[in-house]
């Protein structure tokens, strides 16, 4: 058997110590980890269980922002009377996500640190090649079954793709992870796979997720996260989309809009390109439906995963759309 | 062994006999965690046993390294095809007498991936796992045919038992002025129960007893007690419970021939459960179809022709034929008729029964192209369905025993209200939702086939029903509790009904719907037998208080008895049996010819060589049912919602209206995973399937099921089964998917014959 040491730590700064260690990874709602322990992926030499330190799961509100500690748990957030109405993009994509028991169970910064559902990522005996599991090895994923896999943001070696919602929500409002005293914004915490898809963080062995805050915004006030895919629940997006707008006096005109895309990419999306495109733009249909063209640019697919380029515009149009009936 | 504590219903009449709204028997147990599921048995010395999978889909094992293995922690032996006793082969599930080989569950020629080639028994689970990681199995590899797409698949073999021909097919084909010809395709389905398939098995010198979720206790007993060459009494299988089966549970498997094997050679109870993953290659789901179908009409749509191609993938050594032809054959009234079948051997497991197979993909085949029809001939896809209706069994060329087809047709277009239905494709809509109502008939054989039960009557006037039958959620506990009581004149409450142990009386599979018209037939008879013993005895015992009336017969009823005209004494069945002196009455029954031999009793419970066949004497027997389905496409995502369901459904007389209508909702939303969700996809490269796991491999959730309304149009059958029942488990799911894509062609104005409907089909 593979056995493993479990600390339980006594504080945060417990918990860098010990997760410095070499094989050392933070325990907390275990969804992610515990499953990928149990196929294999996940080897921890040492598991640091913070679960229970005190203070690291509240959840603040003003007009400034949001600040959500690494420990509150999905559901939590999700119903909090202020983010919902102050960042309903946050609180839609964590109630779209996984099922209501992982949801109970599942912290903000372990859902962070959620890794791709690839297959071939999670099947270690029958697909040794992944670079993203085993660096080096190849990638099992071009050349397969490529339904889900990304359109955006891939290389050579490695086409995975990210999986969550929270994420993408966070990125569409310059959300930023606190790793104790260091701060870094959610869309670099993300890395591109490059040559190196099994470095996902910017985060170092020993360093601790301790909160994310978000910059409280009229566009992320007024903001939606529409996810779409095969089954009405409990799945991962074929395509999704966060959007938020702030409109000019006139109530036509777009003075500020965030676009992040989900289920279409390597790291939750910024769609910096539709954004610009719009902003200035008074709100029509049509201008809207060209302007989401451009959140494919640079999309690759490999064949079977062909329709995200139809589609994810489409979601994109979609929300920027209901955004704006809703004046 | 179960017991359950019959509790009352909501039975709106207020009664609980057969035909009332009684509550599951067996449900309070499940849903407070005490009904214990057969993996769950704590036995002392139990080890676990975890099985090794091949990696590749065709070749050969060159080796398999398993010193690491073995010397794990808590390892107490790693079985291999070079290191197992060998068995031998059993017969089939028609009992044809097996060819004298041995038979090795672990596999040194490859097949398919996934195949077992080894498997680690230890102290515990964990430790099993972790010493099968260590295994190192190397392999020479060829090319595999991955399935029936590939190149190398080719025709395959005809099944010449499936060709149905009547008339010229062709020529009116060729003849008629509206042809429609096209391609309709099913992926691999599988099963997914919520409970994986797994056993525990155990020795006692050569008496074998297995847990094990089973849908055939007998069939499986004779399959075990022949691969280990001891007589089908030494082998018990025991099954109260069975987390869904679906067609899946009703064979002896590799994996049990391993556990038990394993077994035997450490003299210990030995625990084997495969993963979710080993679910997807360990057993076969529904085979992929590939269907042509061509009919040819009039201007007004009166079919003249139809021709049918159909051809499933089976195994490379194994063969499966899944009746593609059968709803075909039988839907629609037609003077010419043309339907063969090929199976195509590829590289996979044997695939298997999965509800309502052949009927299923048949049904997506014919019901898909009658609606191509009524679009072409401009008529209403229901109007098109009474034009061609079938007042007869085109195949058989027998009367129907009973077919409430146009009633179904006519209750659920009214309760759906299809007579408000635009005509045109991509005229009805919601903001940017495309709705579509589409419509598909379904239907299923009446399979019958004799049963066997024991009835007791105790002391306390309670009552005891005893079959080795099986409840998988359907409700046999509950019906054969309603049947007893009935009969008996007692109140459900005091009837205990024990399923789920071979050494009951026995039972023939579960499968095929036939279960509750053979238990309830088998019941009837013996609880008759009981009560004849009983008014018998109260008739002419002397001791018996009615002995003075000189009565010819006396009535039961609520467990008390009295004579018909009320004279006399009243009293209970305990005081019956106490004044004459018995603890019990007791009475098998079944429902076999008189005259049948020891032979044949075994060959009716051990195989399925006896069922009747549907179409015997003057009739065909068959359920029917009718969807109406309303779908709500997104016209810029393509995606597939089902927004409402109504379905009028022809399964004879209900014994339990209640659990009939839950099994028919079941299967509806079975059929709407099939329709949008459910397809086994495979890794090309590797002939694997990738995605196998609950995660990946979609089934309908909640969200995706809307309120769903059945409607029962059967009448009573007296040809179909003793107290007039018809088959229900499997009735439902045939026609939806054809229901659904003909609303998703009514939504959108596509035409999507490849199922799973998933949104980049429709974008």
């Amino acid at each position: 058997m593979r056995d493993f040491s479990y600390l339980r730590a006594g504080s945060v700064d417990a918990a860098r110590q010990a997760s410095a260690l070499p094989g050392a990874m933070l325990l907390a709602g275990g969804t992610t980890l515990i499953d990928l322990a149990k196929c294999g992926v996940a080897e921890p030499d040492t598991l640091v269980d913070i679960t229970h330190l005190k203070g690291l799961d509240a959840i603040t509100v003003d007009d400034r922002g949001a600040t959500i500690g690494a420990l509150a748990k999905m559901s939590s957030i999700a119903d909090h009377a202020d983010i919902k109405s102050r960042f309903p993009a946050v609180s839609e994509a964590l109630w779209q996500a996984a099922s209501a028991q992982i949801r109970n169970m599942a912290t903000i910064g372990g859902n962070l640190m959620q890794r791709t559902r690839c297959p071939y990522f999670r099947d270690r005996e029958n697909f040794p090649a992944c670079n993203k599991r085993t660096p080096g090895s190849g990638c099992s994923a071009i050349g397969g079954v490529t339904r889900g896999h990304a359109v955006l943001g891939t290389s050579e070696a490695c086409i995975a793709t990210y999986p969550g919602d929270l994420a993408v929500a966070l990125v569409a409002f310059d959300a930023i992870v606190h790793l104790g005293d260091r701060q870094v914004q959610v869309e670099d915490f993300f890395l591109l796979p490059g040559t190196t898809p099994d470095k996902e963080h910017a985060i170092q062995q020993g360093e601790v997720i301790t909160a994310i805050s978000i910059p409280g915004t009229p566009a992320a006030r007024r903001s939606t996260y529409l996810k779409v895919r095969d089954r009405q629940s409990y799945e991962f997006a074929a395509a999704s989309a966060a959007v938020g707008i702030e409109f000019e006096a006139d109530g036509r005109t777009i003075r500020d809009l965030r676009v992040a895309l989900g289920g279409v990419a390597t790291k939750p999306w910024r769609a910096r390109a539709v954004e610009a495109a719009l902003k200035g733009k008074v709100l029509e249909a049509d201008v809207v439906r060209r302007a989401s063209l451009l959140a494919m640019e640079g999309a690759v697919d490999h064949g079977a995963n062909h329709y995200k380029i139809e589609l994810a515009p489409r979601v994109v149009a979609r929300a920027i759309l209901k955004m704006g009936e809703t004046a | 062994m179960t017991v359950h504590i019959t509790r009352h219903g909501d039975a709106s009449d207020g009664t609980e006999a057969v035909g009332s709204r009684l509550s599951r028997v067996d449900g309070p147990a499940k849903i407070t965690g005490a009904a214990k599921y057969a993996v769950e048995q704590q036995l002392d010395g139990l080890a676990y046993a975890v099985l090794i999978e091949s990696t590749i889909a065709a070749g050969k094992v060159r080796s398999i390294d398993t010193e690491a293995a073995e010397a794990a922690p808590g390892v107490l032996t790693v079985l291999t095809p070079d290191n197992i006793p060998p068995l031998k082969t059993a017969s089939d599930w028609l009992g044809t007498p097996p060819p004298d080989a041995p038979y090795c569950p672990l596999a040194r020629e490859i097949t398919f991936s996934g195949q077992h080639v080894a498997a680690v028994v230890a102290e515990t689970f964990e430790q099993a796992v972790a010493a099968a990681a260590l295994a190192q199995v190397s392999y020479d590899e060829v090319p595999a045919i991955v399935d029936l797409s590939d190149g190398n698949a080719g025709d395959g073999i005809p099944i010449d038992a499936m060709t149905k021909a009547w008339g010229d097919a062709e020529a009116a084909f060729a003849a008629a002025p509206v042809r429609i010809c096209a391609a309709y395709n099913t992926p691999r389905e599988y099963q997914a129960p919520m409970e994986p398939h797994g056993l525990i098995a155990r020795w006692q010198g050569d008496q074998l007893t297995v847990w094990e979720p089973s849908q055939w206790l007998d069939g499986m007993a004779r399959t075990y007690a022949e691969w280990f060459g001891v007589p089908f009494e030494n082998v018990r299988l025991v099954s109260p419970y069975i987390g869904g089966g679906f067609g899946s549970k009703a064979l002896a498997l590799g994996h049990g021939a391993v556990a038990a094997i394993a077994a035997r050679m450490l003299d210990r109870p030995v625990r084997l459960v495969m993963t979710r993953p080993q679910t997807f290659t360990g057993y076969g789901g529904r085979a992929a179809t590939r269907q042509t179908v061509t009919i040819g009409a009039d201007a007004d749509g009166i079919i003249q022709s139809i021709v049918h191609r159909g051809v499933n993938e089976t195994s490379i050594d194994g063969m499966w034929v899944e009746p593609l032809g059968s709803t075909t054959s039988i839907m629609y009234a037609t003077p010419n008729f043309s339907s063969r079948q090929n199976v195509v051997r590829v590289n996979s497991v044997v695939p298997g029964a999965m509800r309502a197979p052949g009927e299923n993909p048949s049904a997506f085949g014919i019901e898909s192209a009658i609606d191509e029809l009524a679009y072409e001939v401009g008529v209403d896809p229901l109007e098109i369905r009474l034009r061609n209706y079938a007042e007869q069994d085109p195949h058989a060329k027998k009367a129907w025993s009973t077919r409430q087809l146009r009633e179904a047709y006519a209750a659920g277009a009214e309760r759906f209200g299809w007579s408000k239905r635009s005509p045109k494709p991509r005229s009805m809509r919601d903001g940017n939702q495309l709705i579509g109502w589409g419509v598909a008939a379904g239907t299923y054989p009446v399979r019958r086939a004799y049963g066997e039960a024991m009835v007791r009557i105790l002391a306390d006037g309670s009552v005891e029903v005893e079959s080795s039958s099986i409840d998988m959620g359907q409700g046999t506990y509950t019906i054969l509790a309603q049947t007893a009581a009935e009969t008996l004149g007692v109140p459900a409450d005091n009837v205990v009904v024990k399923l789920g142990d071979s050494r009951f009386a026995r039972a023939g599979v579960t499968g095929g719907s036939r279960l509750a018209g053979v238990m309830t037939g088998a019941v009837h008879k013996a609880a008759s037998a009981a009560l004849d013993e009983l008014v018998g005895l109260a008739i002419s015992d002397p001791r018996s208080p009615f002995h003075a009336l000189q009565a010819n017969t006396l009535v039961v009823t609520n467990g008390r008895i009295t004579s018909p005209r009320g004279e006399g004494p009243e009293v209970s069945i305990a005081e019956l049996l106490a004044s004459v002196g018995r603890d019990r009455i007791e009475a098998k029954g079944d429902t076999m010819p008189a005259n049948s031999t020891a032979e044949e009793r075994y060959k009716n419970y051990t195989t399925i060589a006896m069922a009747l066949p549907h179409t015997e004497g003057d009739y065909s027997r068959y359920s029917w049912c009718a969807h109406f389905i309303e779908v709500r496409v997104d016209e810029d995502f393509g995606t597939v919602r089902v927004s409402r369901v109504v379905s009028a459904l022809d399964s004879g007389r209900l014994y339990n209206p209640k659990l009939a209508e839950s099994q028919w909702k079941g299967g509806i939303i079975m059929g709407i995973g099939q329709a949008l969700l459910e397809e086994g996809i495979v890794d090309r490269r590797h002939g694997r399937i990738v995605n196998n796991n609950l995660a990946d491999y979609l089934v309908p959730t909640n969200a995706d099921i809307p309120d769903i309304e059945v409607i029962s149009v059967g009448i009573p059958d007296p040809h179909s089964s003793v107290l007039g029942g018809k088959g229900v488990g499997e009735l439902a799911i045939v026609g939806v998917a054809p229901a659904i894509a003909n609303a998703v062609f009514h939504a959108t104005g596509k035409r999507i014959r490849d199922l799973p409907i998933t949104l980049e089909k429709l974008i």
